[in-house]
């Protein structure tokens, strides 16, 4: 009964309001889907109002009402997994499976759904099947797979051949390769456990921060904020407890670097947390880890369960009295917003990934409140080999306003696809060259939000100075069709909008409605200006990162690109209407069988 | 010189913003110093007699007659305007895009609690009657449209404003009062 399925798992989360998803994702688990009858029954168990529930359960992509299938897949359709024939993919799933993406087979066992980044970029086209990824897929497997699940196997033996270093593992057995191109000295390369919190224990806290600032370590999600600096606003707050959360979301088109760290470098990371605590006076830390990268929590948990056993977390950390911090990993449900700091904890605390409005910020009032400082996992890495190595050494990495090293997830058209991580100042012509991806037309840096250069741009250098970058860089070869590419962003962003900001909610689906009406040939100057114009007012007036940015990949192309735009427009007419007036009536017609004599047909002869 | 000439007309609207244009009050006699009606429901010309300067519009287009009345007053007016929300976004007659045809027309005829059980249900369709779209269009998908004035309805001093700054030539100085609608 499922009355009694959800009071049992709502026991399991102790009645926490707070573990709501947890809660939906073990219910969806059980129960295969989440009726409005269930919601209201996990609503009465928690105690709290059928709409809180109903918010989250339709909030998350993984989540909602209708079922998911059985053997649920869940097909990336970003532009690189397109690039790499995810589309010849999606038909054979179709035509093996019997149904269209976006519906289930009527006996309920297979369920075909798209969705966007999945993280695997250096290895499409990928899927993910109820929470198991697979990589280099190729028709053949992919109806393979559809005669395995239609014969009910166990999914998780199907993903072969598995994958290097941690990926083949017990607890991982993934087929996800690393690619781990090139290893720099920060994040790669050899790290003696202890080492960080060992150095950190024999700081002041206060040292700790200065010793980060020091090194002038900046945030690498892309932002770029100091971190010693966070960290010091975050200490200096009279709130208690203090928190410290790792934004393990990476959901940004085209990056995949952190889920190679989590995989391979985890015990850098968490050593990177418990410092963070340390430095701001927290005991507690969360690693927000994306729903796509379930799969690696098992690999995680063993991770910190090992740093328990050797008092690398706990209580007396490296032997230091006070030294307390432990760390729990929660897991996303699919939303790209929540890779935003407030809207990541927003979902931490079991609500809809739904960013807030800073200031306050969260140093200040975060997780549950409490000042917490956000941390990448790329920086918080960075910050245990600076406590490690120290500063002076941290330095003479990068330029002198970029110090350090940056991880770069290279995919798209070119022929060493994977991770890479390179001093600050590299030119994207350089990287070009490692990554086997010389001949490219255009580079994508920093993801649909960054921006879509020319070749003209090469020599311009990946620090913050220049191009800023959380880690996502697509190369594009002399054939590929940058309106695709564009339209597949905007797809995107109008998918991952949280909807609360019309600018943002609305201003996108229009932009895209211009790409698209320009891409037909049925575009003027006068729409270019109107997509720069509203470009303009969507990105002064949202408040979060997405519709800050989301017009990037059209306003960035039409200013690098300006020539494949003006070859589309008609140049000579002020004005194209789409609008068809026969086509506009025929639905009306069909239902009511009006014979239009008058109006419709005047208006035609016009 | 002549005086300038406006033409009115409401298409997918309520007439709330022919409303506003009377809210201007005793400016009204001005107005009329100033330029001279046409086409319009304000004096009930009901066709375009001599080219119009300015045309407004307000309401967005859900039927056949709306479109064949747009594009008329494109053809006549030398600058168009769409006034208020449904002119310039389709406004609350959009909230029914996304709805299928069907499910709206039989809606109003055919469920709705002011129908007699009794009554045979009969869909119009009348060759005269104009035929509605498949979805309630903004004006400028139809036409081009050189200004617009937001607001639901604009207040008269903006349409007012605006008008003035049109007849004289001026820049249009609109004050945040004007253009704040909560």
């Amino acid at each position: 009964m499922p009355k009694g399925i959800i009071e049992t798992v709502v026991a399991r989360h102790r009645k926490d309001r707070t573990r709501l998803l947890d809660i939906v994702r073990d219910v969806r688990e059980e129960l295969g889907r989440i009726t409005p009858e269930d919601t209201a029954l996990i609503a009465a168990s928690l105690g709290v109002s059928t709409i809180e529930v109903e918010g989250v359960v339709t909030f998350y992509h993984f989540f909602g009402n209708e079922a998911a299938g059985t053997y649920a897949v869940y097909l990336n359709t970003n532009i690189v997994a397109a690039m790499k024939g995810s589309t010849a993919i999606k038909a054979v799933f179709e035509k093996a499976a019997g149904v269209p993406f976006g519906n289930v087979t009527p006996d309920g066992r297979i369920g075909l759904h798209e969705t966007s980044c999945i993280g695997m970029n250096d290895q499409e086209p990928s899927a993910i099947i109820n929470g198991t990824i697979f990589t280099r897929l190729t028709p053949a497997k992919a109806k393979a797979l559809v005669t395995a699940m239609e014969a009910g196997k166990d999914i998780r033996k199907l993903a072969v051949p598995l994958g290097d270093g941690a990926n083949a593992s017990k607890v991982v057995r993934s087929m996800v390769h690393n690619n781990i191109r090139r290893k720099g000295p920060v994040l790669f390369a050899p790290f003696r456990s202890g080492s960080a919190l060992k150095k950190a224990a024999s700081l002041s806290p206060e040292d700790v921060i200065a010793e980060v600032k020091r090194a002038n370590l900046l945030g690498r999600g892309g932002a770029g904020f100091p971190t010693g600096l966070k960290w010091e606003f975050c200490r200096r707050e009279k709130g208690q407890p203090h928190y410290v959360v790792c934004n393990a979301d990476e959901g940004e088109p085209g990056t995949f670097k952190d889920r190679v760290i989590l995989t391979e470098m985890p015990h850098l990371l968490f050593e990177g947390m418990a410092l963070a605590g340390y430095a701001i006076g927290a005991s507690e830390g969360v690693l927000y880890l994306r729903g796509e990268y379930a799969y690696l929590k098992p690999h995680l948990e063993k991770v910190l369960a090992g740093m328990r056993r050797k008092k690398w977390l706990g209580t007396g950390i490296a032997g230091k009295r006070g030294f307390t911090f432990d760390i729990a990993v929660m897991l996303g449900a699919g939303a790209y917003i929540c890779g935003e700091e407030s809207a990541l904890i927003e979902s931490a605390q079991g609500n809809r990934g739904e960013p807030r409005d800073r200031p306050p910020f969260p140093v200040q009032n975060g997780y549950f409140g409490k000042p917490t400082t956000v941390n990448n996992v790329e920086t918080l890495c960075a910050a245990a080999r600076i406590l490690a190595k120290g500063a002076d050494w941290f330095k003479t990495l990068g330029t002198p306003r970029s110090a350090g090293t940056k991880v770069l997830s290279v995919s798209g058209d070119c022929k060493k696809p994977g991770v890479y991580e390179v001093p600050f100042g590299l030119s994207v012509a350089s990287l070009l060259a490692m990554a086997g991806g010389g001949d490219a037309r255009a580079v994508q840096v920093g993801g649909p939000s960054g921006a879509c250069i020319p070749r003209a741009q090469f020599e311009r250098a990946i620090a913050f100075e220049d191009l800023a970058t959380g880690g996502s860089v697509i190369v594009f070869g002399p054939e590929r069709d940058l309106f695709e590419v564009v339209r597949n962003f905007m797809d995107f962003f109008v998918e991952e909008s949280c909807g609360w900001c019309t600018p943002c909610r609305v201003g996108n689906v229009l932009l895209k409605r211009e790409l698209e009406k320009i891409m037909a040939g049925k575009g003027t100057v006068r729409d270019l200006e109107e997509i720069e114009a509203w470009g303009k007012m969507i990105k002064a007036t949202s408040r979060c990162g997405l519709g800050q940015t989301s017009p990037n990949p059209i306003l960035t192309t039409l200013q690098n690109f300006r020539e494949m735009y003006m070859a589309k427009v008609d140049a000579g007419r002020a004005f194209i209407s789409e609008f068809d007036l026969e086509e506009a009536i025929r639905p009306a017609v069909a239902v009511t069988g009006q014979k239009p004599a008058g109006h419709a047909a005047e208006a035609d002869h016009e | 010189m002549s005086k300038p000439v406006i033409a009115t007309a409401s298409l997918a609207g309520c007439f709330g913003c022919h409303m506003s244009i009377l809210d201007i009050d005793e400016r009204i006699l001005q107005l009329v110093e100033l330029v001279e009606f046409n086409k319009s429901p304000i004096d009930d010309i009901k066709t375009f007699t001599k080219p119009v300067d300015i045309g407004l519009i307000e309401g967005g287009c859900c039927n056949s007659e709306n479109v064949e009345n747009l594009r008329s007053f494109r053809a006549n007016c030398k600058i168009l305007i769409s006034v208020g929300e449904c002119a310039i976004m389709g406004g609350l007659p959009a909230m029914r895009n996304g709805i299928p045809i069907r499910e709206c027309l039989e809606e109003a005829y055919f469920h709705t609690p002011t129908i007699d059980p009794a009554d045979p249900r009969i869909m119009p369709h009348d060759e005269e009657l104009p035929v509605i779209l498949d979805r309630v269009y903004p004006n400028h998908e139809i036409v081009p449209v050189d200004y617009y004035l937001p607001g639901c309805p604009p207040s008269a001093d903006l349409i007012w404003k605006a008008l003035v700054a049109l007849l004289e030539g001026k820049p249009l100085d609109l004050s945040y009062g004007l253009i704040k609608f909560d």
